[in-house]
């Protein structure tokens, strides 16, 4: 058993040399699919959500369908229509862009409500308390109601980074050359699976971790915030 | 025969924090003590310590003779298991100042629900004792409502028939009015008053001084920890000996 | 018209054939969840420091990788030390585990939201500690934690379109072998993307309608 063990990280050993220079630019890919997909999710979701909040009807109408149709499709299916559902129509996307825009917009349509519930959890005092020593609208809302908003949304948004990075694996079946896809090439070339995997997942873990652990600080400090108050 | 409730030379610390420094009692059968005290004297711990919601950190209880919560082995105490600790204090009926409904369970559930669990009773039988119960308290027409749609007196009454319900040896009240608005007192008081005039054993925390001494037969002073000076109502708030006393009452009667 | 009619006609059928095995995974990979969530989240209150380490660091683990590691580490990596497990199996077990992180959670978190007299209350009237988990703590914990739940299981619905990467024969799988005999790239993916939406549209609606129907209860 323990030799079994040894054996099983001496390989690792055996085996870094060539591993490693194809993994870590694909641990950069990862990273920069989750940052891209990340931002077009605020930015999806930050408009999403003022759709939401709009008093126009059709806005409304159209955020609401985008936040449904986001909760029920699986991101594996916007992923396939972008990469492979568009060459019929003659728009070749990279899978990279095509990643990383399905992605976002998967993630936007969970964080428009995330976004929005942050707003409403605003008191409606403090708006007029804003407008009242004569702000407008958006000085209101960028000074008064964002810096209140982002307490509540902190923690969701940081949870939502995770998902995203977690889900750039997915990219590896529409052949971004994301950690995940090396790590199937190299499982498939040195019949290693086992190790190959647990060391995608491992490195995945030490991404995703230290910013879980900085998320459940700021929920509990938002609890503490909440109960002081 | 022993009496009802003996309690020795109890102790209890908080991490440290002595609340209870030897404090003994007894309690015949058919008999109420009220004891009263200064918020933060132990009074509650005192009664927590009695059906062992607490564990006191020495002394000893016991109820109608026997050892409770504890087994004794030759010279040693041992916290009995939560088996027979819970077969214990289904002789010992507590009413809680927070009332502790269940939300879960309609007034009438919440009554049956220890004599069907606990005790095995059938369906049927359970819900004519629970009726029975919650006609004592006065809650029958409301016995198919939830918590939530109840008042703090209400609650508290079907509470107190919850505890009834397991026709308990003993009742423990721990300040049982003091979480309700000033207009639902009387209707809690009004019921214990009727409990004990039908002599059911009691011990009642309380800080409603002049109920105490209506319907106990003995009242405890406890401060900080001790039993500073007990005896007769009349005596004990009538003609308090202690200056600590004395100023305690003084504040609470001004109000 | 007549055109997508007739291709619905060839293409729905597969598809909603890999649907049928699209809610069994759910609903499996669920009933495991909820059990090991549950269990945990039990074993937990029980306050034994060993024994708490070792399911925060399986509820760490689980919930800070991709499942679809989790999913090729059974699926492929097994087989390396001489156990393989057929797609669908190792799909439930892949999702099932990873729930069970989920969920645990979400059940330690419902319990702990329950007032300490509650249990008092329970106690006081001669339940054992087990009962009052039982009868009191228990449905109180489940009424609480029915949204938090539904809301994992729609996204787990989603998340078996993962599994079609193990070969397991859902709606996304049958597409993929589709896609590669009929061409019709754009037309099925469309489709499948729509048979998902329909399937987790009204358990969305209902979701929501018992988060609302809490709010009112709390």
């Amino acid at each position: 058993m323990i030799s079994d063990l040894a054996s099983f990280f001496a390989t690792y050993e055996e085996n870094w040399a060539s591993w490693w220079p194809q993994l870590l630019p694909a641990i950069w890919v990862t990273i920069k699919l989750t940052a891209a997909s990340f931002l077009l999710a605020l930015a999806i979701g930050f408009l999403l959500a003022l759709g939401k909040l709009s008093r126009n009807r059709l806005l409304r109408a159209f955020a609401t369908g985008y936040v449904e149709l986001a909760r029920g499709i699986p991101a594996l299916a916007i992923l396939f229509i972008l990469y492979f559902g568009l060459l019929p129509v003659g728009i070749v996307l990279d899978a990279f862009v095509a990643g990383f825009i399905g992605l976002g917009m998967s993630g936007g349509g969970y964080f428009a409500e995330v976004f929005r519930a942050g707003i409403l959890a605003v008191h409606k005092g403090q708006r007029e308390a804003a407008a009242s020593v004569g702000m407008t609208p958006f000085t209101s809302f960028r000074w008064i109601i964002l810096p209140q908003a982002m307490r509540v949304i902190l923690p969701p948004m940081m949870n939502l980074f995770i998902s995203l990075l977690k889900d750039t694996s997915l990219c590896s079946l529409i052949t971004a050359p994301e950690l995940m896809l090396r790590a199937k090439d190299l499982a498939m070339m040195s019949f290693l699976p086992m190790h190959l995997f647990v060391l995608a997942g491992a490195l995945y873990f030490l991404l995703a971790w230290p910013m879980s652990l900085l998320a459940r600080h700021f929920e509990r400090r938002m609890r503490r915030g909440y109960r002081a108050g | 025969m022993a009496a009802l409730l003996r309690v020795d030379d109890l102790y209890k610390d908080f991490a440290g924090l002595k609340v209870l420094k030897g404090v003994s009692m007894t309690l015949e059968r058919g008999h109420k003590t009220a004891i009263i005290g200064p918020s933060g004297c132990g009074k509650s711990t005192l009664l927590r310590c009695i059906n062992y919601m607490e564990t006191p950190t020495a002394g000893h209880i016991h109820l109608d003779g026997e050892l409770f919560g504890e087994t004794q082995n030759g010279g040693k105490y041992q916290r009995m298991s939560e088996k027979q600790l819970a077969r214990q204090r289904s002789q010992v009926g507590m009413v809680f100042q927070g009332f502790y409904l269940w939300p879960h369970l309609n007034a009438r559930d919440n009554v049956a629900i220890a004599p069907m669990k606990v005790r095995g009773m059938e369906k049927r039988a359970a819900y004519e004792l629970a009726d029975a119960m919650l006609e004592k308290v006065h809650m029958s027409h409301k016995r198919d409502e939830f918590p939530e749609r109840l008042s703090g007196g209400q609650q508290q009454r079907v509470a107190i028939a919850r505890a009834l319900a397991q026709q308990p040896k003993l009742m423990l009240f721990d300040e049982p009015t003091s979480a309700l608005d000033p207009e639902l007192v009387g209707e809690v008081l009004k019921v214990i008053q009727e409990l004990a005039a039908e002599g059911i054993s009691m011990v009642l925390v309380t800080h409603e001084v002049r109920f105490a001494r209506q319907v106990a037969d003995h009242v405890i002073f406890l401060g900080d920890g001790v039993v500073v000076e007990e005896g007769a109502p009349d005596q004990v708030i009538g003609a308090p000996k202690h200056e600590r006393l004395r100023s305690f009452l003084k504040q609470i009667l001004e109000h | 018209m007549d055109v997508i009619l007739g291709k619905i006609a060839t293409l729905g059928p597969p598809l909603l054939l890999g649907a049928v095995t699209t809610v069994t995974i759910t609903l499996v990979s669920l009933i495991i969840a909820i059990i090991l969530g549950l269990t945990l989240a039990l074993i937990q209150r029980a306050r034994i420091t060993w024994l708490n380490w070792i399911i925060a660091a399986y509820i760490e683990l689980f919930r800070n990788t991709p499942v679809l590691a989790q999913l090729f580490i059974i699926y492929f990596g097994l087989p390396y030390l001489g156990y393989k497990i057929p797609s669908f199996l190792a799909a439930v077990i892949g999702l099932g585990l990873n729930g069970g992180a989920v969920l645990a959670e979400v059940f330690r978190a419902g319990i702990a939201a329950i007032h300490v007299g509650q249990r008092e209350a329970s106690l006081s009237v001669g339940m054992t500690p087990w009962m009052a988990m039982r009868y009191i703590i228990l449905p109180q914990t489940w009424r609480m934690t029915l949204p938090p739940t539904g809301n994992y299981a729609i996204a787990l619905f989603k998340d078996t379109a993962v599994v079609s990467a193990i070969a397991a024969p859902e709606i996304m799988f049958y597409a993929r072998t589709l896609v590669a005999s009929t061409f019709e790239t754009a037309f099925i993916y469309l489709l499948v993307a729509l048979i998902y939406f329909v399937l987790a549209f009204p358990m969305a609606r209902l979701v929501d309608r018992l988060e609302r129907q809490q709010r009112a209860w709390l």
